[in-house]
């Protein structure tokens, strides 16, 4: 098969073509951008501009509710997290959004269309990424990429979007001989095929090593960067999701708890560090709780855990108090308040039970 | 270039993966192409050089087991009228010849068994000849072991249509169910693929492969056995493409629900055991009762096993299989219209 001639630095889409094959990648980008927001002017109602839409969403599984009462809205052009432990209903979720489960009841709207009535187009402009996919063992990284090409009306060249997700070196190798970060890159890649408009994915990350992780977070923000399209994704990490995205909806027991930007919903606590420590049994912890900028003082698994809002004034006094007291210190941990924390201050729980 | 002339058709790729699947399995490969070989060798062995029928037959005086000794089908044994009738009782013997009162003869045998009424005619021919009997007509017989009559020539297609409907429901029920499981079937479902499109794929990527099994199995026949292809070689690959097809639609239909390897394998046997027993496979069906043989002869693998005869053995047509062909053919459109009916998507 003839292979068309791969464009500068990745993508050349179907509105890039329409303007000349080899528009040069800022010229793309730029393109990119206002095309999309033409887009969203021509396609979506006026009364719309939410990339998706979720209203009133109610999901039951036997007699477990998955999903109860779920308000969402996605604004186009950003990244959004559904972050949540295990359980919390976010596959349920996304796999609505993505016209694959059928809700019981409620809303959904997605690039101002529904899936009962336009499956068909908002398939052509949707790239989804499933929890669990094994693709097929047998075939090559560009055999399966072209198999999924060949489903989507525009994007770009096979070997672009290989060159993409870094897997030009394995494009002749068997999809069971590939790594699990390998695996998650061409899960990813086949999401892309299609130049979609709104990218859907579901715990891309989960089961990855840490280096395997912060690879596709890499590429995932590169997608971001050029392309400008929504992003709707899915957690348990609270590192992708502060990494990540934009704005982060956090989700217990099928409902959203909490919905803001990453620094919003951290600052929403009114907590900006921890410090966590460990010492001997006579340690007075009442005395803790006098020192200027030490709030909260809690003992969790043997070690002291304290709220501080200046950690250079805090540390010292806490220092200074240990010595006053003669209890000797065993360990000493300090970090900035994250979205774990968050979820840890709204539900009492973790967002990983490891 | 524009985007269109380049763009891979969904149907050909989807096509291409079974293939590669498939080919890509070397113990698939194995099953599907030597199992027919070495089935029809092993029958082939057991039926090809046996020397004509003989019976066992006792008889319990010597002057009867002399009488029966004249007739060269008869392999005549003397008991004793006890030894006799154990022999008899266990099936050493087809049948036991006696002296009945006043110089008569009788034969004790079970009426039911071929071999036993067979044995019965020749005892009884033997004694009356012995006896001084002349046959008004005089006799010849010319025994007729040419290809195309023999249990192997019979055999062969009855293997060719078994291999077909074997690997087309087994392959395709597996692949099916085993996407499912993975999620890949729900990751294709959530692209923009048209779902008929996954489905016919099944069907063609047969039709890679049926060649090359048909010629095997073909191949096979005609070099060791001499088994031979009378009719049109089109007509028989036409035969064979609908066939093969039609088990396909089935073997769709088969795993449109079933989430396991375990569920979809009990609904094939519950289809196939009855056709490997029904359709003439390793005997002629025509020995089931009147009654049934309508039934017998709706069912898919009686149709294509009787199409392959005809074209085969006979020479026949198309137009002469035609009823055959109007069978597989509306197999073909239920099962594919109701495995897209009835398909779990995910």
């Amino acid at each position: 098969m003839a292979q068309r001639e791969i464009g500068p630095a990745g993508w050349s889409n179907q509105q890039g073509q329409a303007q000349g094959e080899n528009a040069s990648a800022t010229h793309d980008q730029s393109l990119a951008q206002r095309e999309f927001r033409r887009a969203i002017l021509e396609h979506m109602p006026a009364s719309t501009t939410a990339a998706l839409r979720v209203r009133g969403l109610r999901k039951s599984y036997k007699d477990v509710v998955a999903i109860d009462g779920l308000e969402l809205e996605v604004r186009p052009g950003e990244c959004f997290g559904l972050l949540g432990p295990n359980g919390a209903g976010k596959t349920t979720t996304i796999e609505i959004c993505e016209g694959l489960t059928r809700a019981d009841s409620g809303e959904v709207e997605v690039l101002g269309m529904h899936w009962d009535s336009h499956a068909g187009p908002l398939r052509q402009r949707l790239g989804i990424q499933l929890q669990e996919t094994q693709l097929s063992d047998k075939l090559t990284v560009f055999e399966t990429l072209r198999l999924f090409r060949s489903f989507y009306r525009q994007g770009p060249e096979v070997s672009e979007v290989i060159a993409l997700v870094q897997l030009e070196e394995k494009a002749k190798s068997r999809v069971g001989s590939l790594s699990g970060g390998q695996k998650q890159r061409l899960a990813l890649a086949c999401a892309l095929v299609g130049d979609p408009e709104f990218l859907f994915l579901d715990e891309p990350t989960t089961g990855l090593d840490p280096q395997a992780r912060r690879q596709l977070w890499d590429l995932i923000e590169q997608f971001k960067r050029t392309r400008r399209r929504t992003i709707l994704l899915t957690t348990h990490y609270m590192e992708e999701a502060e990494r990540l995205c934009d704005r982060v909806a956090i989700m217990d027991h099928g409902k959203v708890i909490a919905l803001g930007t990453p620094r919003e919903l951290i600052a929403s606590i009114g907590i900006e560090h921890l410090v966590e420590f460990s010492a001997g049994e006579a340690l007075d912890a009442s005395a803790l709780a006098r020192i200027e900028g030490i709030r909260d003082v809690r003992i969790e698994n043997g070690n002291i855990l304290m709220q501080v809002t200046a950690l250079h004034r805090a540390v010292p006094a806490l220092l200074d108090e240990l010595g006053r007291q003669g209890v000797p210190l065993t360990e000493l941990r300090t970090h900035s308040a994250s979205l774990e924390d968050v979820f840890v201050a709204l539900t009492g729980r973790h967002l990983r039970d490891d | 270039m524009t985007e269109a002339s380049h763009r891979d058709h969904p149907l050909v790729q989807l096509t291409l993966m079974r293939f590669r699947e498939f080919w890509r399995e070397p113990e698939a490969l194995f099953w599907t192409f030597a199992f027919p070989i070495i089935l029809a060798v092993a029958l082939g062995i057991a039926f090809r050089n046996r020397p004509a029928e003989v019976l066992k037959v006792a008889a319990v005086t010597p002057e009867l087991a002399q009488a029966l000794r004249q007739e060269k089908q008869l392999d005549v044994q003397q008991f004793s009228a006890a030894a006799g009738a154990e022999a008899l009782r266990t099936g050493k013997v087809a049948l036991l010849a006696e002296p009945g009162p006043g110089g008569t003869a009788v034969y004790r045998y079970d009426d039911t068994n071929p071999e036993g009424r067979a044995a019965r005619m020749l005892a009884d021919a033997a004694v009356q000849r012995a006896a001084g009997r002349v046959d008004p007509v005089p006799a010849r017989d010319q025994i007729l072991r040419e290809p195309g009559s023999r249990y192997i020539d019979f055999l062969i297609p009855g293997l060719l249509g078994l291999g077909m409907m074997s690997n087309a429901v087994w392959l395709t029920s597996f692949a099916i169910v085993d996407a499912r499981r993975k999620n890949l079937m729900k990751r294709l479902v959530a692209t923009p693929m048209p779902r008929q499109y996954y489905l016919l794929s099944f069907l063609l990527s047969r039709l890679f492969l049926l060649f090359v099994e048909v010629g095997v199995t073909l191949g096979f026949g005609a070099l060791v056995f001499g088994v031979p292809v009378r009719g049109s070689l089109l007509d028989l690959a036409a035969l064979c493409v609908l066939a093969s097809f039609s088990f396909c639609a089935l073997g769709l239909l088969l795993a449109s629900r079933a989430r396991t390897i375990e569920g979809v394998s009990g609904l094939m046997n519950l289809t196939q055991v009855p056709m490997w027993i029904f359709s003439g496979v390793f005997f002629s069906a025509q020995r089931f009762p009147d009654a049934v043989q309508p039934l017998i002869k709706a069912l898919p693998l009686t149709a294509v096993i009787d199409a392959l005869r005809t074209n085969m053995l006979q020479g026949g047509s198309l137009a002469q299989v035609a009823p055959q062909v109007g069978v597989l053919g509306a197999w073909l459109i239920v099962c594919f219209g109701l495995a897209l009916k009835l398909f779990r998507w995910r």
